[in-house]
């Protein structure tokens, strides 16, 4: 495996590091259809530390980091153990059936015939309504557990807005706004610092479902919904919208990096103030200072927000400190210069039906743009 | 028993009739048993229709990052599947047996209302066919779309003016409405024709259990089938008089048309399933040589299931975000269903215990339906643990979860059923060796494709997506899936010239091949017009045993 900062895209997947990783992934799949429900440890140990931390690749809901995924965990070992239970106790009994009464050759005489027992129905009805009481207590006592009500005093506040076909991310007590990662804090016993999300959609019904971290609540419009997550473990945790929003629903795409906390304040100080900063990008400033001037003359800022300039837009993500993103499109291709080019070039070609239109730039103007993109950390 | 003039009783007409003749004798009768037949048939067709945009799907999704489809075909595919196999597959496969089967069960010439029969078959096939019409007429003045791409659920704001431009939502609403009014007239029909044309001697408590669920089906089908019309007439009022019931820019509500479509919704697949527990119901005991094991338990049980798969539908609204008071509330609902659902396998079993049973194709089909169905109730309770839940829903695992209840369940039945009354409706045998090889490679590839299918649910990948990143652990698992189908597709060719072959010269079978119980194998094989030619009379369950054995017959114990 390589250590690409985030190393996890369609476009290069192709290549060779995709040939190595498959078959590791897939033997560990096997192992964990063998032993059936226990897939834990599958996406644990699957990555490399780069600026997101150790990747979790494989988002196996089996594979927890975070309290209400492990409270979810614990509770589906509880119902698979009772469901493999019935499972070995009625197909058994079936199978018994299959091989004990079937017709023997030359047997033509009509076996005794028998119309019911009331005794046994009255068994096979309380047994199984006495194990579903069972199953509803353990339900019942996990709901109140996780569903989210009041948000505790030192929870972080993120908001999240759904758009076709990305995630607008916004941290209302930081001021900072950013797309498709969402950066967390790490919890830990010395110091509890537990997540609370609030959802909400910009235009259809999205899903926000990240398996490590906890399940999936609806992002509905016209609505606000409320989750939490506590993250026990730092690295970068994958997802992906898991509502049918409409074209590109495949591609939106989400990736969570927990950092330590001091990491996170650092992170979350990054994101503000002036953003672009030609010298440290490495690229000419009269080139970027050029590509300002395509940006700001084009359709561009109808949609986009960038701190400082014009643009205000709020169709698509907030440009700001694109940069400092690992990836494009929700997920669609890897944050590099040249998918940046080709992005802005025509953006179908990544992801087809995207809402974003080719910007039909020239060569000198795609130039100039992308070089000013890239000062924007 | 009945016997009858060969040439009164073979519907068929002369040779010398030309072949117009014989279209028009199909397209005007208003005979059950043909249009009983033209549901089954269409069904059939539909069936291959939406099987084929499955395999499309699968070739898609069998390696990542593929463009073997565009996503917006891939979304029209998934939306028309899933559409066609509940509405033009499912419900006519119900209305098709229900229509043959049950007046020649309840010993009666035909269904109370023929023509309204007639009505409701052609509704459905012109409404499945208004549906599949979008896939050339579905631009309409935008250009926009052709197939419709908002899921066979429809969920609102999707299908708003806003996103969904174009007629294609519009050719969903229609197609699905058209082909809704047809299923109520002929719910309507059967129902009425188990309450007024019983023979004499058949109470309540002798009718035969099939009939009993098909009257208990469609009371259900009548009661699902009118929120769903409403919505989507509230839907047409979105889309086109400004109305704004779903509109949420305009402050309506999109949890609102989830309630609508769920309260139809989830009984809607137990009105699927219950056809096929009518088959089994029939089938396990014909070949256990034993009368069904607890009558009067399944059918109780039966009942309770339809009263509270009417209060379960939010279980698919889990992570809508609903109060913990209400999640806790459809959880409790939704695992209490499993508990009648439970006594219908005990029962079976039961049925099985003690027979001598013979591995005729029906039974093994039966056999098969037993075990898949064991597995699919029990993913069904995982599914109704509501944090569990959260996890699962709109995952590959509630995939799978579904197919095991509609393949394993619903399908396996079907194939039961025609492999048990084909010898009656055409009066030729299906042949067994062929029959065999169906059986074992078909069951074979749906386990392949949709056993494994639970993993990659569980690993994270959601439903509904064209294409998936590589290096997530679901590469294999997807290619796996995707293989399966092929080996299903080659069972179902096994089928398919089995049918054609024993229609053509299959062996002859007799009004009783399989030595049964019930009023239809009294008749010839295929039965006159007029079913009987006199009204028969009944005193038990099973009025042939009662024929059959004069020593022992059923009245003395029931």
């Amino acid at each position: 495996m390589v250590s690409v900062p985030g190393g996890w895209d369609s476009r290069e997947s192709e290549g060779g590091r995709a040939d190595v990783q498959r078959p590791r992934v897939a033997r560990r799949v096997l192992a964990g259809a063998v032993v059936a429900v226990v897939a834990a440890g599958v996406s644990s140990a699957l990555a490399e530390n780069g600026a997101g931390g150790t990747l979790h690749p494989v988002p196996s809901m089996f594979a927890p980091v975070s309290s209400p995924a492990e409270s979810i965990r614990e509770l589906s070992f509880l119902v698979a153990a009772i469901s493999a239970g019935i499972f070995l106790t009625v197909s058994g009994v079936l199978f018994w059936c299959v091989w004990r009464y079937r017709q023997q050759p030359g047997d033509d005489r009509e076996p005794p015939q028998v119309y019911g027992s009331n005794p046994i129905e009255w068994a096979w009805t309380i047994v199984p309504v006495l194990i579903v009481l069972v199953l509803f207590l353990a339900t019942a006592r996990t709901i109140n557990e996780l569903q989210a009500s009041e948000v505790p005093e030192n929870a972080l506040n993120v908001t999240i807005v759904g758009h076709q076909w990305w995630w607008e991310i916004r941290y209302p007590d930081l001021g900072v706004v950013t797309a498709n990662e969402l950066h967390l804090p790490v919890s830990s016993d010395a110091a509890k610092r537990p997540t609370y999300l609030t959802l909400e959609s910009q235009d259809v019904i999205h899903s926000f479902w990240i398996p490590q971290l906890a399940g999936k609540t609806d992002v509905v419009p016209n609505r606000r919904n409320l989750m939490w997550v506590e993250p026990t473990v730092t690295g970068t945790f994958l997802g992906q919208c898991a509502e049918y929003c409409g074209t590109q629903h495949a591609k939106m795409l989400l990736r969570v990096i927990v950092h330590e906390p001091a990491d996170f304040e650092s992170w979350a100080a990054s994101q503000k103030g002036a953003s672009a900063d030609a010298a440290a990008a490495g690229v000419d400033p009269a080139i970027a200072a050029a590509g300002r001037a395509v940006f700001e003359r084009t359709a561009c800022i109808n949609c986009h927000t960038l701190d400082g300039t014009n643009a205000d837009g709020r169709f698509g993500p907030d440009l700001s400190r694109l940069m400092s993103r690992t990836t494009i499109g929700a997920g669609a291709a890897l944050n590099t210069p040249q998918n940046l080019r080709a992005w802005v070039d025509d953006p179908h070609q990544f992801k087809p039906g995207v809402l974003m239109p080719a910007m039909k730039l020239d060569d000198a103007e795609l130039e100039q743009l992308t070089a000013f993109l890239l000062t924007l950390r | 028993m009945t016997v009858l003039d060969e040439g009164i009783a073979r519907p068929h007409a002369p040779e010398h009739v030309s072949r117009w003749v014989t279209v028009h004798a199909w397209a005007t009768t208003v005979d059950h048993k043909k249009l009983g037949v033209m549901y089954i048939a269409s069904a059939l067709v539909f069936f291959l229709i939406a099987g084929l945009e499955a395999s499309l799907m699968r070739i898609q999704l069998a390696v990542p990052n593929n463009d073997f489809l565009p996503p917006n075909t891939f979304n029209r595919m998934f939306t028309m599947h899933g559409t066609t196999m509940v509405f033009l597959v499912g419900m006519p496969m119900f209305f098709g047996f229900g229509n043959y089967l049950t007046p020649l069960m309840i010993g009666a010439r035909d269904l109370a209302f023929p023509r309204l029969n007639a009505f409701g078959f052609w509704l459905f096939l012109f409404g499945g066919l208004l549906l599949y019409f979008s896939f050339l007429g579905g631009d309409g003045l935008y250009g926009a779309g052709t197939a419709p791409d908002v899921g066979w659920f429809a969920y609102a704001p999707l299908t708003g003016r806003a996103f969904s431009r174009g007629n294609s939502t519009d050719y969903w609403i229609l197609g699905i409405l058209v082909s809704g009014l047809g299923s109520t007239a002929t719910a309507l029909n059967l129902a009425t024709t188990i309450f007024c044309a019983r023979c004499p001697g058949m109470t309540w408590s002798k009718l035969p259990v099939f009939v009993w669920l098909m009257l208990i089906n469609c009371l259900l089908t009548l009661v699902i089938l009118t929120p769903l019309t409403a919505a989507q007439v509230m839907l047409l009022f979105d889309r086109f008089l400004g109305a704004q019931f779903f509109d949420t820019q305009a402050g309506g509500s999109a949890v609102l048309w989830q309630h609508f479509f769920w309260f139809f919704g989830h009984p809607e697949v137990y009105v699927l399933i219950i056809p096929a527990f009518a088959i089994a119901s029939e089938i396990v005991p014909v070949f256990s040589r034993k009368p069904l094991f607890g009558y009067p338990f399944m059918i109780g049980a039966t009942v309770t299931i339809a009263f509270i798969s009417l209060s379960v539908w939010a279980h698919h609204m889990f992570v809508v975000g609903l109060s913990a008071s209400a999640n806790t509330f459809f959880a409790a609902s939704t695992m209490l269903i499993a508990v009648p659902t439970g006594i219908k396998i005990f029962n079976w079993l039961g049925t099985m215990w003690g027979g001598k049973i013979r591995f005729k194709m029906p039974m093994l089909w039966c056999t098969a339906f037993i075990f898949s169905f064991v597995i699919a109730g029990l993913t069904g309770v995982m599914l109704a643990i509501v944090p569990f839940d959260w996890q699962l829903s709109d995952s590959y695992f509630v995939v799978a979860h579904f197919h095991f209840v509609l393949i394993g369940g619903l399908l396996f039945n079907i194939f039961a059923a025609i492999y048990y009354w084909f010898p009656k409706v055409t009066g030729r045998m299906l042949d067994e060796k062929l029959g065999r090889l169906h059986f074992w490679v078909f069951a074979t590839g749906f386990y392949v494709t949709f056993g494994t299918m639970h993993f990659p649910g569980l690993l994270g990948m959601p439903r509904r997506i064209y294409t998936f990143d590589a290096g997530r652990g679901w590469d294999l698992l997807n290619l796996i899936c995707s293989l399966g189908v092929l080996v299903q597709a080659i069972g179902l060719c096994f089928f398919l010239w089995n049918v054609v072959r024993s229609l053509l010269r299959g062996e002859p079978a007799g009004d009783d091949p399989w030595d049964a119980w019930t009023l239809e194998w009294s008749t010839t094989s295929p039965p006159p017009e007029y079913n009987f030619e006199s009204v028969p009379v009944v005193h038990s369950r099973r009025p042939l045993w009662d024929l059959k054995h004069p020593e022992d017959p059923d009245w003395k114990y029931e």
